[in-house]
């Protein structure tokens, strides 16, 4: 259970990126923050592992507010909060194998990492990750050999040999081709169902985010506008989130969650 | 049909744009320098006799050289080459150890403030004095021979390796450490998977080219009595043994040619 209490953010240049975030994201959730460039989506999640240093405001993972955690502490709570980002954010000069093995950093001391001699059973749970994405013949090329769907695929195995309870993930889609782009958040959402994880994704797609979230969080300005089921999200919805703009030609998916009713209802409107 | 006819009437005329306005103030700039220039030739009291004599030599020194001597001096020269390639190896691996750690403290992006104020204070320290300067130093500090050279070309080297080392560290893909960061790595373990794998090409190549200006500088700060080749063939001027010192210059020329080629070689191979 992630809850977040009146998070802000001010940069040094002064801007407010976070006004008073308030969220419960309970434990197994698959949530998309949606929202415009700037609204600060990747602020917020990058609040969460404290990347960026949060301003204000209080974030309890299981009670433990992340906050007030000492540099030790907060290196300890980060190997429970595995990251995916949009660039894959790979070592490109690292092999397959050193990318997805670099998650287990923060159980291994330096001189472990450095002679990359880790403990038998990450290696076996890498292999096992490695075949489970689909990449079991290339543990041994360099990181930059790889596609972009590949590597995106890396990148999920590395988050996931932190064994996290929670899954922070950046536009994990936005480098992708839309079939790619279906195929690797596919993936993330498999995977995330069977590990129970808690997943927060920032998803510029709208359709993408529909297909496969749980929840939808809007977010304009460092503001929440929109918290609610993904067939939720209309037109005006979409107006209040992003601004003014024709959202006719927007496929709003029909979400498998919202069952029947919803369909009765838009068969009605027809 | 305005148009063709102007251009038929060529009234227009264009030259470029003096460099310093107004004009006036640009011939003056102009007519100063020549004027200084001028005086500053008369200055020269060139002796011609001397400007005779010295010809007489260099056409002396060069016909020797033409015929270089490598037996007369043999063991001196040897013992030369020998300790000066042990200095620069030496002081290679030396700076090159020393540098890593100067040089990820002097990279802002990575390193606290005071870490990084130290650091570039050291480089700055490092590169404000050239050689031979800093060999007359130690020279003084350690006494005559290849310890004060080996100092010297360490020092040097941590100048230019970590200024460089720094500056490639501060310009590299930032995503890979925050993904890194955000595995729970401690800050060595950072260094190691997210910046390393990133500057180490840059590394190799910088530290291969620094073996050969060290290789050439040792030559140099010989002179001053840092041991090395340059001690030998200093001896060997003073001597007026100039077939002796033509061999030596040829040596050097050929090591130069040689860590050259295999540098290229060596850089094709590993990155």
């Amino acid at each position: 259970m992630l809850v977040v209490r009146k998070l802000t953010k001010r940069y040094t240049t002064g801007d407010l990126a976070l006004k008073g975030i308030d969220l419960e994201v309970p434990r197994g959730q698959m949530m998309a923050l949606i929202g415009p460039s700037g609204s600060g989506k990747s602020t917020f999640i990058r609040c969460i592992n404290r990347l960026v240093e949060p301003t204000s405001g209080q974030i309890l993972l299981d009670g433990t507010d992340i906050i007030s955690l000492d540099p030790a502490a907060l290196r300890q709570m980060r190997r429970r909060i595995g990251m995916i980002f949009q660039e894959y954010a790979l070592v490109e000069r690292l092999s397959v194998m050193e990318n997805v093995l670099s998650g287990r950093l923060g159980y291994v001391n330096f001189w472990q990492s450095w002679l990359r001699r880790f403990p038998q059973s990450d290696i076996t749970e890498a292999f096992r990750l490695l075949d489970r994405v689909g990449l079991s013949q290339f543990v041994d090329k360099r990181a930059d050999a790889l596609s972009g769907g590949q590597r995106q695929r890396v990148g999920i195995a590395r988050a996931l040999i932190q064994n996290p309870d929670l899954l922070l993930v950046d536009e994990p889609t936005a480098s992708l081709d839309p079939k790619t782009s279906r195929q690797i958040m596919r993936l993330l959402t498999e995977l995330a169902q069977e590990r129970g994880l808690t997943v927060i994704v920032n998803i510029h797609d709208v359709p993408l985010a529909q297909l496969f979230a749980q929840r939808i969080v809007g977010l304009r300005l460092g503001e929440i506008v929109y918290d609610g089921p993904p067939d939720g999200l209309n037109s005006a919805m979409l107006t209040s989130i992003y601004g003014d703009e024709d959202w006719s030609t927007m496929p709003i998916v029909e979400h498998q969650h919202s069952g029947d009713a919803a369909l009765v209802s838009s068969e009605m409107a027809r | 049909m305005t148009q063709p006819s102007q251009i038929q009437q060529s009234s227009i005329t264009w030259s470029p744009p003096p460099w310093i306005r107004p004009v006036w103030l640009q011939w003056l700039v102009i007519l100063g320098c020549i004027i200084y220039l001028i005086l500053a030739l008369s200055t020269q009291q060139v002796n011609w006799e001397r400007v005779v004599a010295g010809g007489e030599r260099a056409v002396r020194m060069v016909s020797d050289f033409l015929r270089p001597d490598f037996t007369a001096r043999q063991r001196d020269v040897w013992n030369g080459i020998l300790e000066s390639l042990v200095m620069t190896v030496v002081a290679s691996v030396l700076g090159f150890l020393i540098s890593i750690p100067i040089g990820f403290g002097a990279a802002r992006t990575i390193s606290p403030l005071p870490i990084y104020l130290l650091c570039r204070g050291i480089i700055a320290l490092a590169r404000t004095f050239q050689e031979v300067i800093v060999a007359i130093l130690f020279v003084i500090v350690v006494g005559f021979g290849p310890l004060a050279g080996v100092l010297t070309l360490s020092f040097t080297t941590i100048g230019f390796l970590s200024k460089l080392l720094a500056e490639k560290i501060e310009e590299i893909d930032p995503a890979p450490l925050e993904a890194i960061r955000a595995t729970g790595a401690s800050w060595l373990q950072l260094m190691d998977y997210a910046v390393l794998p990133q500057v180490m090409p840059r590394l190799i190549g910088l530290t291969i080219y620094r073996f050969d200006i060290n290789l050439r500088e040792s030559a140099i700060v010989g002179i001053v009595g840092a041991g090395g080749i340059g001690a030998t063939l200093e001896t060997a001027f003073d001597r007026y043994e100039f077939r002796t010192a033509g061999a030596i210059l040829i040596i050097i020329i050929a090591l130069v040619m040689v860590t050259e080629w295999s540098s290229t070689l060596i850089r094709k191979r590993l990155l």
